[in-house]
């Protein structure tokens, strides 16, 4: 079973790192991921200010904005897609993520799998 | 009652073992559900004809696979999901060694039940359901919703349970500190709304308060050497040996003060305070201990004013310091007002005037009303007392307030 762990930075420090964990931490925790064997994929995100919004209206007319810039307190700053048996198991490795301390936190939803 | 509700009741413990070993196995509550209900209805048309077969518990067992088996022919894309799902299964827990007797894997249910991944609100319902064998228009009822709405919320959880696979597994002991709490909180919730209904004609609904206790006898079965659980199943034996005394000859509520305590069921006290005793040694109390405690001392004075005050404020401290809330805080109060008087009672009272979990909630008023009129306040005592009629959520609630207001000497 694959879950997606969407990982929401709270407060981000100057680099626009996690304020709370060190890029060690993400590296441990990021070999972890790969020697279990459960990777699927994982990025991280760059910075929001790179982001760009696309939108097509009812006449396919293409509208294109900067940002969107964090209106919540929480931007997602990457994922992981994991494969395990169970939600227990997704929601220990999330809680195993140096993303989930502090003022981030980690969403885990499941792939939807449609029967392949 | 009719032949069937007491045949059903006889199926209830099997019912609930069925269901959770077949949930195990299959991973699916929707299918587990479905073919425990058929092999109990094959069983109430066979066994009055063929007799009960030997080993029941084997034979339910084997009835209940077999429909499965049937349904999984008839639906290849749903068995086809299904085995996926039962590899997986078998991966996080092998196969428990069965015996004649069913397994009883319905631990793993509860702990399903009460997953932290599912709205709090709706761990009981799922309790009630799964392990109570109770139907959705009787969980409505037990919570004085809708049976529409409490089947969209039960359709909802059983969802998340199959699509973000919650797996069917009993914490390790590691996890049991932070997972069992949920699972007493729902049991726990549904002995309350038994106890002292939220709303509704009647002041006490025992089915469901019994039903808690039977949840709760199981859960201390299954993990004796937890002591909150033994604290949990004390607390609601303590509580529930008053429940005839705690209501008058047309529903009316009786005080603590004016139960007949001659009324009290000894036998569920006695039983209550071993248990007590068990929760309360070998290592730091935990909060249902502490509470079965406060209980205890009241079950075991002959009446109000000889019950040991300064031991209940004391465990009442305890209590505090273990789980800090308002509505102990307004507990604590009333004990105090006991020990030392009605004004002490009410300086801690109007300290808590503030507290945002009491502003609702009747007992709060209530309690002020009793302290003014006991300290001759009548027209404060009247106008707090207005305020908890006001609140109240019973009938035998609010004709026992109007009672205490008429009384008041004005």
């Amino acid at each position: 079973m694959k879950y997606m762990l969407l990982i929401n930075a709270g407060a981000v420090d100057e680099q626009g790192g996690a304020a709370d964990c060190t890029p060690e931490d993400w590296m441990v925790y990021d070999k972890q991921v790969r020697d279990a064997g459960i990777l699927v994929s994982g990025e991280s995100l760059a910075d929001l200010v790179t982001a760009t919004t696309v939108r097509v209206d009812a006449d396919g007319r293409r509208t294109v904005t900067d940002g969107p810039f964090a209106e919540t307190r929480e931007v997602l700053g990457g994922f992981y897609v994991i494969d395990v048996p169970d939600l227990d198991v997704a929601l220990d490795w999330a809680a195993r993520c140096p993303g989930a301390r502090g003022s981030g936190s980690i969403v885990v939803r499941p792939v939807a799998d449609f029967g392949a | 009652m009719d032949v069937g509700a007491s045949v059903a009741a006889v199926f209830r413990e099997e019912r609930g073992r069925l269901l959770a070993a077949l949930a195990r196995r299959f991973g699916d509550l929707d299918l587990a559900e479905e073919v425990t209900s058929e092999a109990i209805e094959a069983a109430l048309a066979r066994w009055p004809v063929d007799g009960v077969p030997p080993r029941p518990g084997a034979w339910l067992m084997t009835t209940a696979r077999r429909r499965a088996v049937d349904r999984l022919r008839r639906d290849r894309t749903y068995a086809a999901r299904l085995a996926v799902l039962q590899v997986e299964a078998d991966r996080a827990n092998p196969e428990p060694v069965t015996g004649d007797e069913l397994p009883d894997e319905r631990l793993q249910l509860f702990f399903t039940c009460a997953h932290p991944a599912l709205p709090a609100a709706d761990h009981a319902a799922l309790m009630l359901r799964c392990l109570g064998g109770l139907t959705t228009a009787e969980i409505a009822r037990a919570f004085l919703v809708p049976t529409a709405t409490m089947a969209k919320r039960i359709v909802r959880v059983k969802k998340k349970i199959r699509e973000a696979r919650i797996p069917f597994r009993a914490p390790e002991p590691d996890e049991l500190p932070e997972r069992l709490p949920g699972v007493l909180q729902a049991v726990y919730s549904i002995f309350t709304e038994g106890y002292a209904a939220s709303s509704g004609p009647d002041l006490q609904r025992l089915d469901l308060a019994e039903e808690a206790v039977r949840l709760a006898r199981i859960l201390h079965r299954l993990l004796p050497a937890e002591r909150e659980v033994t604290g949990l199943l004390a607390l609601m034996l303590l509580t529930h040996a008053r429940r005839n005394a705690r209501t008058g000859p047309d529903g009316d509520l009786v005080l603590l003060a004016d139960q007949d305590r001659g009324r009290w069921d000894r036998t569920m006290i006695e039983e209550g305070r071993e248990l007590v005793v068990a929760a309360l040694t070998g290592g730091p109390a935990g909060p249902y201990g502490v509470q079965a405690a406060i209980a205890a001392l009241h079950a075991e004075a002959a009446d109000l004013a000889s019950t040991d005050w300064p031991q209940v404020v004391a465990l009442y401290d305890v209590l505090l310091a273990l789980a800090p809330s308002p509505v102990v805080a307004l507990n604590r109060a009333a004990a105090v007002a006991m020990r030392d008087g009605p004004a002490a009672g009410l300086a801690l009272l109007d300290e808590l005037a503030g507290e945002p979990r009491l502003r609702g909630h009747h007992p709060y008023p209530a309690a002020r009303a009793d302290l003014l009129a006991r300290l001759g306040r009548s027209g404060e005592a009247a106008s707090a007392y207005r305020e908890a009629i006001e609140l109240a959520g019973t009938e035998p609630e609010r004709a026992h307030l109007r009672r205490r207001l008429d009384a008041l000497d004005r």
